[in-house]
């Protein structure tokens, strides 16, 4: 090996820096692919909160009530099988304590011509259930005697359908929730511990001393973070269609560019972030900080609709809440990208405000 | 032709919490010809890591000027950088890359080809290590693969940060030669380095900094010569008489315990000769002065690396 002469050299510059852009890209990718960590948060962690939630807000209206009943308890001999568990218990107390454990959804005594139920206050949702069914039975058997004793007189009765043809599935509204829980949170770790990592080994000050830019650097960063946002987004909806029924709707392809844009939002916090934090794991600690109150007030987990109104009022500062009521309208409702351009205008709006933020409080000699 | 590198009156002072101002360099100038081997060397926390940076043009200094190959560090210019190899005291790499891919990846930053990154890994040893990833290699394989990745791009000017640091010794012996040999070929080396020996072994030239401060620059050599110190001689005790050690002495100061008789000579020759006529030559040690009293006489302070 020999010094080259200088027009060798100029030469072999001017070649370097068209490549050193793909070159990076690739060193960086190949290193996403391999950190089985990276695969884990950004890809089977959200699915793992689908499934778990898909079962959660999925079953619980549509099991049977599980009732203990005290004593005789006549208006229950009627009951159907599918809407009604019943067990016995001595007394009161044995079945209130059952109660209490959260073993059965509400209590019943029947005293001559009163039904005295004890709704569950452990699991209130159930209980209410429970209460409404026992109801429901109450009122079935009133008016059985009750015909019996005037037959020609007209009798109300109720049919309750499905409203929406039975669209809004917990998985309909789960599935872009948790999507944009999970470009969050892949954006925020990812920018924040990468900024750690630098700190750590010092790679962007080993590059700073090459040829390559910064910025072709940043660039090549920011797009492999964008390639995997795409990448999670495609797996995550085809297993949500597939494996969970997720009805999507044509627009679905606009998903793209609003999980790209979210990308670049969530990846400014983490470098916000990533400039706070000194260590991985206070780098860690600090994005889940963020990360999980933001998606418990976007409706990430749980309607908004649904939500106390104070939960509604913060939910307007985070882009979470953006990002899923934008993949919501275009995945789920099927409306056009011109319905989401308010969401797509804070998305951008926050993403440029919390980069510049993090560029102008940034302290680079820390790299 | 321009020097290596032209640094003139560098200052950085550091305002941390609570800790007030340290000025990390405080007034450093110094000069560095094409070529040369040159050695900054000093305690931790004497000011080489972030001199080397302001030169490097990685931290812009408070004031004073940088040449490197005549042209400034600042701001990033592809013409400057390169032309240098650079070696950082942390060894940045790519997670979760080989070798290979590692220096790969640094010549197409430096529209090196792949024949180069290859034989960039041969020259340093690591041939057979080109599929392992970087975190699985030792310590000693990782910094030669750094230094590997601040060669592929056949820099003119290569930057060497206490490359030995927490290396065995059979290990820093082997990065010895290959300094050597980097240097060797024609290219300018910059060393820092907090062993003496390491200084002493490899640099043209060495300046002696402390507290911020370039205390002197010499040849290791010219420093010995400069410190005019006697040669000292130890032989195991028991071996000569009373009067014998005045006689050997002959006024110049000596030293004697249970175990060993030690001479301060200025006539070294004349002294062995008479000892080995004498036939008292068990347990001989000849100790010269070396970079460690340099160190002692020229910051007044004791050697602490």
């Amino acid at each position: 090996m020999s010094l080259d002469t200088a027009e060798a050299r100029t030469e072999r510059a001017e070649r370097a820096g068209g490549r050193a852009y793909l070159s990076l890209f690739k060193a960086l990718g190949r290193g996403w692919i391999r950190d089985r960590s990276q695969i884990f948060f950004t890809i089977l962690l959200p699915l793992m909160f689908m499934v778990l939630l898909a079962s959660v807000f999925g079953s619980g209206d549509t099991a049977a009530s599980r009732i203990v009943a005290v004593g005789d308890v006549a208006v229950l001999e009627g009951a159907d099988e599918g809407e009604f568990t019943v067990t016995e218990a001595a007394d009161l107390d044995a079945a209130l304590a059952m109660l209490r454990e959260g073993d059965a959804d509400a209590a019943v005594v029947q005293d001559g011509s009163t039904v005295r139920i004890y709704p569950s206050g452990t699991s209130s949702t159930s209980g209410a259930i429970a209460e409404g069914r026992l109801s429901a039975l109450v009122d079935d058997v009133n008016v059985e005697v009750l015909s019996a004793a005037a037959p020609g007189e007209p009798v109300l009765a109720t049919e309750v359908e499905e409203a929406d043809g039975g669209a809004l599935q917990p998985i309909q509204y789960l599935a872009p929730g948790i999507l944009a829980w999970g470009v969050a949170i892949s954006g925020v770790f990812g920018a924040a511990g990468t900024i750690v990592d630098w700190k750590r080994d010092k790679l962007l000050r080993r590059l700073r001393l090459t040829p390559a830019s910064v910025r072709t650097f940043l660039g090549a960063k920011v797009s492999v973070n964008l390639v995997v946002a795409l990448g999670q987004t495609a797996v995550f909806l085809t297993v949500a269609a597939l494996g969970f029924g997720l009805r999507l709707s044509a627009w679905t392809w606009f998903a793209a560019p609003l999980v790209l844009l979210g990308t670049l939002a969530f990846l400014a916090i983490g470098v916000v972030i990533g400039g706070i934090a000194q260590t991985s794991p206070a780098a860690a600690g600090l994005s889940n900080l963020v990360t999980m109150p933001m998606a418990f007030v976007s409706g990430a987990f749980y309607p908004l609709a649904l939500s106390p109104q104070w939960v509604q009022w913060i939910s307007y500062a985070s882009p979470m809440r953006y990002l899923n009521e934008a993949l919501q309208s275009v995945v789920v409702y099927g409306e056009p990208p011109s319905a989401v351009l308010p969401q797509i205008g804070f998305l951008a709006a926050f993403a440029a405000v919390v980069a510049f933020v993090s560029w102008k409080t940034f302290k680079f000699d820390e790299l | 032709m321009d020097a290596a590198i032209e640094v003139a009156d560098l200052r950085k002072t550091y305002r941390g919490r609570g800790t007030g101002e340290v000025r990390a360099v405080d007034g450093v100038s110094f000069r560095v010809e094409r070529g040369e081997f040159f050695g900054i060397l000093g305690p931790n926390g004497a000011g080489k890591t972030t001199t080397l940076e302001i030169v490097e043009g990685l931290r812009k200094p408070d004031s004073g000027t940088v040449r490197l190959l005549g042209l400034s560090p600042w701001p990033h210019s592809p013409e400057l950088t390169g032309r240098l190899g650079v070696q950082l005291q942390a060894s940045a790499f790519f997670e979760f890359l080989t070798a290979r891919e590692q220096i790969e990846t640094f010549a197409q930053l430096y529209g090196a080809s792949k024949a180069r990154a290859a034989e960039m890994l041969e020259l340093v040893g690591l041939t057979e290590h080109a599929n392992v990833r970087c975190e699985k290699l030792s310590g000693g394989q990782q910094q030669r693969l750094s230094i590997a990745c601040a060669l592929v791009g056949d820099p003119e000017l290569v930057f060497l940060d206490e490359p030995t640091a927490a290396l065995d010794p059979q290990a820093r012996r082997n990065l010895w030669d290959l300094m050597r040999s980097i240097n060797a070929e024609g290219r300018t080396v910059v060393l820092t380095t907090h062993y003496m020996e390491e200084a002493e072994a490899l640099c043209d030239r060495v300046a002696i900094m402390d507290a911020g401060k370039i205390r002197a620059v010499d040849s290791p050599a010219g420093f010995v010569r400069s410190l005019d110190a006697p040669t000292k001689v130890t032989v195991a005790a028991g071996q000569l008489s009373g009067e014998r050690v005045q006689a050997l002495a002959a006024g110049e100061p000596w030293t004697a315990d249970e175990a060993a008789v030690v001479f301060e000579t200025r006539d070294p020759r004349k002294l062995l000769t008479e000892l080995a006529s004498d036939g008292a030559l068990d347990g001989l040690a000849v100790r010269t002065a070396n970079l460690e009293d340099v160190f002692l006489h020229v910051t007044g302070r004791e050697w602490r690396a």
